[in-house]
């Protein structure tokens, strides 16, 4: 399984880097890795020419941006886990991370590079949709951004256009009395998930001011619950209010079904780990931390 | 000291002495052999499940750069001849690569031969096949059904082995009995999948006639198949034992692979390697298991105790048969576990389908007949509102018993299965087990505890060869070991085989050490390539433990006796005199005159004047070991002794399962292990940790799975999942010990323990967790995403 | 394409292919034969090596892409010819291996949980441990050898690794 032969360049800046991408429609950028190597080794990719962006140091980064937190594409998903702000800020993330692969793909595995993937399953696509965030790419010497709604279309599909590399992600911080919860369900631990469910809402006043809730890894991509989302917010969430939210949110989504799991277990358990994130972020807000699973 | 005292190295708890160059990196696996001019070989493979193959044009990938050579199947079948098969089947003849048909997705049809492996990969892909797709059949049943697209026309149908046996009263006892049940118990395609490949170096050397093999290999008769299949003699073929194997677990076979490169170096006149990339490997080589279904009926009474039962046994071999059609045949030998039933139907069917030829597993069928067997167990418990465990109790045999005579023939040699399983519950209460079940079900969680009691059988006294190929009449199966002591008095013991990790170097050391009462680690042992070794039948059913055990045993008395008689022929004394003691020899009634070790090597070597009359000089015996209780062929009765040795393992696990996910985790594992007389305890509990870890993922993660296009959807480890540290829980592990009569230290093979019993009893603990649903799965792997269904659709038809 | 790799502490000039892997480099060109192929696909993890004292895979890069990180093998932890580490001696301890396919890789992931944890926890172990499959053990002797190798280094006076 050795890859079929490509060009390499190392690019010093974004900008060169787009330059090669403009130069050669066969050309990929490479990051972590992790996903394209194992494709080229598989010749399901074939690159001409490779354009390593690892050592632009520019592109990572942690830092508070506005009334948010902004990631570089190229900081490694290890770094994420072990960072002090986003643990502050952005907990729903750091509750996601530690499920994405092993810690030795973790090391290498970048944020911009799992997003850029588009993978049904991917954790980091599931929270940036859930969050609504904002990914940031450049081409063509401008850099232009693309809400998360409106990125991740389908499985291994982004909008990101011909030529561009994804340079950041942007994550809203929400303020307040806030909780967060992250359910995945896989036939080992650290296997792509059959379903995952991710939950984040803020209380005042004993009742749900504010909530988002992520389905990922169901279908082609991340979707929000919006109809549960609205149908929830100003309740007290009451258990049974919040499950059949969820399962009419999700009545009418076609699930995936493949070797691993069947449609109908997607859509049942979705149902489900939606509503037990939902019953988590409540508990979290509250102070009481306990998880379901 | 071991613990029982009865031995001075054997049982005691010494270092694996192969271990030292493992964690240095310094094995010496066959991707590490390096031969000057060596070339690099990739294979071209069908993507469909079934084709004539058409043209084949080379001449892009020729061009190419550091390509060689590109061999196709009709060349190489003029100059070979076909490979071994295991049953007489003329018509299904099987080859290194596809001719004029392939007959599944992956099959190899074309060979590269580039400087490279990436040379060899670029060419591939430029070879140009042209296939006209034909019809497939891909599911075992369906292959029996007329009408079935047939996988090789020649031979008429998709059926290779179709036999029947009675044993015993079947009829009479099932009329007899007042309770009946059948069901239907299916063990999916699955394998060991180590995490080497098979890989093979061949070279030619014209100018010695010989044709030197490095392969990860672990199969007997290895150089003989080369050398019929290449039609040189098998002295002209040297293989070379001291390649370490990364793990193989029966599977590595690499006839093919060895014939292809073989042929390639003879004709290119360099040598030539395969080493199989995994897509190479899950798709079409060393790689697949059995894929097989039960049907069971047993016949029993009120109080449970099973008198008689019925099992068909259909195989799904894959597209050809070497060996593998025997699997059927080995279980044979224990068709009744560890119980008294009184007789035995059983219809063995081997067909064949469009899917990847199934290789030797470890345990070689043993493991998915114990399911079959254990599940009918559990619902005869069922039925009757019985505990397992009691149903268990009141039809094992009794110690008291022993030896013990199945229907089939075979006589099982010792056990004690009660004190195995007492001492399982003395360290685990039952009860208390049975108590955190109900909280666990309390919590609302599905919980279930699972047991499974099975026997290893060991030793591979394959009868069951001649039993389903009447052509056959091997009645021979051996083992070799040679001990020779050098003029400085150092020791070397020789073993026969390759080794992939179950420590053969160091039982062979610790056996010789224990004979000659001499420390271990001071014997060397090597492992000469063929031509430089006798007979051995490589480590397959369990044996060698028990036949390289027995085979060093029996060489290292032949030298303990003969450096006795030369002792006592020197101090002049009569033998019943001569005292042997750790490497010296004295006069039992007067100890102060002795001969030590140095003086004797001196007289062996140098002093032949003080010899015995008639020695030989020099310190050199060997000796050939034939498996107890063989020799003997099958009656025409279709009975006959199989193994001669018989472990026992008791298996107690909890298991909770998350009933809206469907997801199972095993909370508690218990392991009753029976061998007889452990020789390396380090060994024996790795081995047996490492069955059950292969069982756990046999019963929930694994399957070699297709798509209605017969194309493999499971071939890479993305999709193949192999359990991890996670999944694998901690496991107690209580030893027993009841030797057996027939081997030289009373013990008892190993290397397939844990695997032949976990599958049963992560089954039967799932389904005492789901039976409140009034549901049951008998079809392994039992995934996630159809537990997690079969559950919801229960509550479902439970809630109207 | 010529590169210098920083190989167990030394610089190594090399020319590769941009499709040369880190394993294959390793072990065709520099001779460092521990790193093992067991599916490069980047599951198995038998390819293990320490990437500035990290466990990477290495059938997942590109030779080209490591230049400039320091590489650390098994042959790069073993103290001498014929010596074991302490970590390699627990492993032996405990026969924390059949075939030895898995084992180097086992032993890097072993130093670089040691270096960061010097006294984990069997879950922490056990999780360390979870990128990399073994066929042979079932885990339990592996996990005892890190265990061990803990422990005993922990009675040791030695100084920490003070790098990551």
């Amino acid at each position: 399984m050795k890859a079929a032969p490509f060009e390499y360049s190392r690019a010093a800046d974004i900008d060169e880097a787009c330059a090669w991408l403009a130069a050669d429609d066969g050309a990929r950028v490479i990051a972590g890795g992790q996903t394209l190597v194992p494709m080229m080794a598989m010749r399901l990719a074939r690159p001409t020419r490779l354009i390593d962006i690892n050592r632009i140091a520019a592109l990572s980064y942690i830092k508070e941006q506005g009334d948010g937190v902004a990631i570089g594409a190229t900081t490694r998903q290890c770094v994420v886990e072990r960072d002090r702000l986003v643990a502050d800020k952005l907990p729903l993330l750091a509750r996601a991370i530690p499920h994405i692969g092993h810690a030795a793909t973790r090391a290498r595995g970048t944020v911009g590079g799992s997003l850029a993937n588009a993978d049904p399953a991917a954790e980091i696509s599931l929270i940036a949709a859930t969050l609504d965030a904002t990914v940031s790419y450049r081409a063509g010497g401008k850099t232009a951004d693309i809400p998360a709604r409106d990125f991740h279309v389908g499985a291994i599909v982004t909008t990101l256009p011909e030529g561009a590399c994804l340079t950041a992600v942007r994550f809203p911080v929400w303020q307040g009395k806030v909780g967060t919860a992250f359910h995945e369900v896989n036939a080992r631990a650290s296997d792509f998930a059959f379903v995952a469910a991710a939950a984040q809402l803020e209380l005042a006043d004993g009742k749900c001011k504010r909530i988002a809730i992520g389905v990922g890894a169901a279908t082609d991509h991340p979707i929000r619950l919006h109809s549960a989302e609205r149908q929830l917010t100003g309740s007290a969430l009451a258990p049974e209010a919040v499950r059949r939210a969820v399962e009419e949110a999700l009545a009418g989504v076609e699930t995936l079904d493949d070797l691993h799991a069947s449609a109908a277990y997607r859509r049942r358990v979705a149902s489900v780990l939606a509503a037990r994130a939902v019953a988590d972020a409540l508990a979290d807000a509250q102070g009481k931390t306990t998880n379901a699973h | 000291m071991s613990a029982t005292g009865r031995h001075r190295y054997v049982s005691t708890d010494r270092r694996v002495r192969e271990d030292r160059r493992f964690v240095a990196g310094k094995g010496r696996f066959v991707a590490d052999v390096e031969l000057p001019h060596m070339k690099h070989v990739a294979v071209v493979t069908c993507p469909h499940a079934a084709a004539r193959i058409g043209k084949i044009d080379k001449r892009t990938a020729l061009a190419m750069p550091g390509v060689h050579y590109v061999l196709d199947g009709a060349e190489l079948a003029v100059a070979t001849l076909p490979l071994m098969t295991g049953l007489d089947t003329p018509n299904v003849p099987r080859r290194p690569l596809a001719l004029d048909i392939a007959r599944y997705s992956g099959e190899w049809v074309a060979a590269v031969v580039a400087d490279s492996r990436a040379l060899a990969e670029d060419a591939a892909e430029a070879v140009e096949i042209e296939y006209a797709p034909l019809p497939f059949v891909l599911d075992a049943e369906a292959a029996l059904e007329k009408g079935s697209p047939l996988v090789h026309e020649a031979h008429g149908s998709n059926v290779l082995l179709d036999r029947t046996f009675v044993w015993g009263e079947v009829e009479r006892d099932f009329a007899a009995s007042p309770r009946k049940l059948a069901l239907r118990v299916k063990w999916g395609r699955s394998s060991t999948v180590p995490i080497e490949t098979f890989g093979v170096v061949a070279s030619w050397d014209p100018w010695r006639d010989m044709l030197d093999v490095h392969a990860s290999i672990q199969m007997p008769r290895f150089a003989d198949q080369i050398g019929i299949a290449l039609k040189i003699p098998a002295t002209s073929v040297r293989v070379h034992h001291d390649v370490d194997v990364g793990g193989s677990y029966g599977v590595k076979r690499g006839i093919k692979h060895a014939v292809l490169c073989g042929y390639l170096s003879r004709r290119l006149g360099f040598p030539v390697r395969l080493i199989e990339d995994r897509l190479e490997n899950m798709r079409g080589g060393d790689a697949h298991g059995p894929e097989r279904l039960f049907d069971v009926e047993v016949a029993f009474d009120d109080a449970g105790i099973v008198r008689s039962m019925k099992m068909r046994a259909l195989e799904n071999v894959g597209a050809y048969a070497g060996r593998s059609p025997f699997q059927l045949g080995k279980p044979i030998g224990a068709i009744v576990g560890p119980y008294r039933i009184a007789s035995v139907q059983y219809r063995a069917i081997a067909v064949v389908t469009n899917k990847t030829t199934q290789d030797a597993v470890r345990g070689f069928g043993q493991g998915p007949t114990n399911l079959a067997l254990e599940r009918a167990m559990d619902e005869v418990a069922n039925a009757l509102g019985l505990d397992p465990l009691e149903l268990r109790r009141r039809n094992l045999i009794r110690r008291d018993e022993f030896p013990y005579l199945i229907p089939s023939g075979t006589t099982y040699d010792s056990g004690n299965y009660e004190t195995v399983i007492d001492k399982v519950l003395a360290n685990t209460g039952y009860k208390e087990l049975t108590a955190e079940r109900d909280r666990l079900r309390r919590e609302g969680k599905l919980a279930g505890i699972g047991i499974a009691a099975c026997l290893e059988p060991s030793g591979g006294n394959a009868t069951f060869e001649a039993l389903l190929n009447p052509a056959i009449t091997t009645s021979t199966f051996m083992d070799s070991c040679r001990i020779n002591i050098d003029g400085l008095g150092a020791i070397t013991a020789t073993m026969h085989t390759t080794s992939s990790g179950q420590g053969h170097e160091t039982l062979v050391g610790t056996v010789v050490g224990e004979v000659l009462q001499v420390d271990p680690e001071s014997v060397r042992v090597t492992r000469p390539d063929s031509l430089n070794s006798l007979p051995s039948g490589t480590p397959v059913g369990s044996r060698m433990a028990i036949m390289l055990g027995g085979a060093a045993f029996h060489a290292a008395q032949k030298l303990k006796a003969k450096l006795t008689a030369i002792g006592a022929h020197d101090l002049g004394i009569p033998l019943e005199r001569a005292v042997y003691d750790q490497g010296s020899v004295h006069d039992r009634s007067a100890p102060q005159n002795k001969r030590g070790w140095a003086d004797l090597v001196n007289i062996a070597f140098r002093n032949y004047h003080r010899m015995p009359a008639g020695f030989e000089p020099g310190l050199a015996v060997e000796h050939i070991y034939q498996v107890p209780t063989g020799g003997v062929l099958p009656g025409k009765d279709g009975r006959v002794q199989m193994y001669p040795c018989f472990s026992f393992e008791f298996h107690l696990l909890l298991i909770a399962i998350d009933p809206d996910l469907g997801r199972p985790q095993i909370m508690r594992y218990r392991l009753g292990h029976d061998c007889g007389t452990q020789i390396n305890p380090k060994i024996v509990r790795g081995m047996t940790m490492g069955g059950i870890a292969h069982g756990i993922g046999a019963a929930l993660y694994e399957e070699f799975a297709y798509n209605e296009e017969g194309q493999l959807i499971a071939q890479s480890f993305m999709d193949y999942l192999l359990p991890s540290s996670h999944e694998v829980p901690a496991v107690d592990i209580v030893d027993h010990e009841t030797p057996s009569p027939h081997t030289v230290l009373g013990q008892k093979g190993s290397g397939e323990s844990g695997y032949l019993g976990a599958p049963a009893a992560v089954a039967n603990a799932i389904n005492d967790a789901i039976r409140p649903l009034g549901i049951s799965v008998n079809t392994v792997p039992i995934k996630v995403s159809k537990l997690g269904d079969l559950i919801a659709q229960a509550r479902e038809r439970n809630a109207r | 394409m010529r590169i210098e790799l920083n190989v167990n502490g030394a610089l190594h000039a090399v020319e590769v292919e941009p499709r040369t892997t880190l394993l294959d480099c390793l072990r065709e060109l520099l001779d460092l034969k521990g790193a093992h192929a067991g599916c490069e696909h980047g599951v198995c993890g038998a390819c293990t090596v320490l990437f500035d004292g990290v466990a990477v895979r290495s059938c997942l890069m590109f030779a080209v892409q490591a230049v400039g990180s320091a590489i650390t093998t098994i042959e790069g932890v073993t103290p001498g010819p014929g010596e074991l580490s302490p970590i390699q001696d627990a492993f032996c301890e405990t026969h924390g291996m059949q075939c030895g396919y898995c084992t180097p890789a086992m032993i890097l992931v072993a130093h670089a949980l040691l270096a960061d944890n010097p006294e984990p926890t069997r879950e922490e172990i056990v999780e360390a441990i979870s990128g990399n499959i073994c066929r042979c053990t079932g885990y339990a002797q592996i996990v005892d050898a890190i265990a061990l190798a803990a422990e005993r280094m922990r009675g040791v006076n030695r100084p920490r690794s003070l790098s990551k």
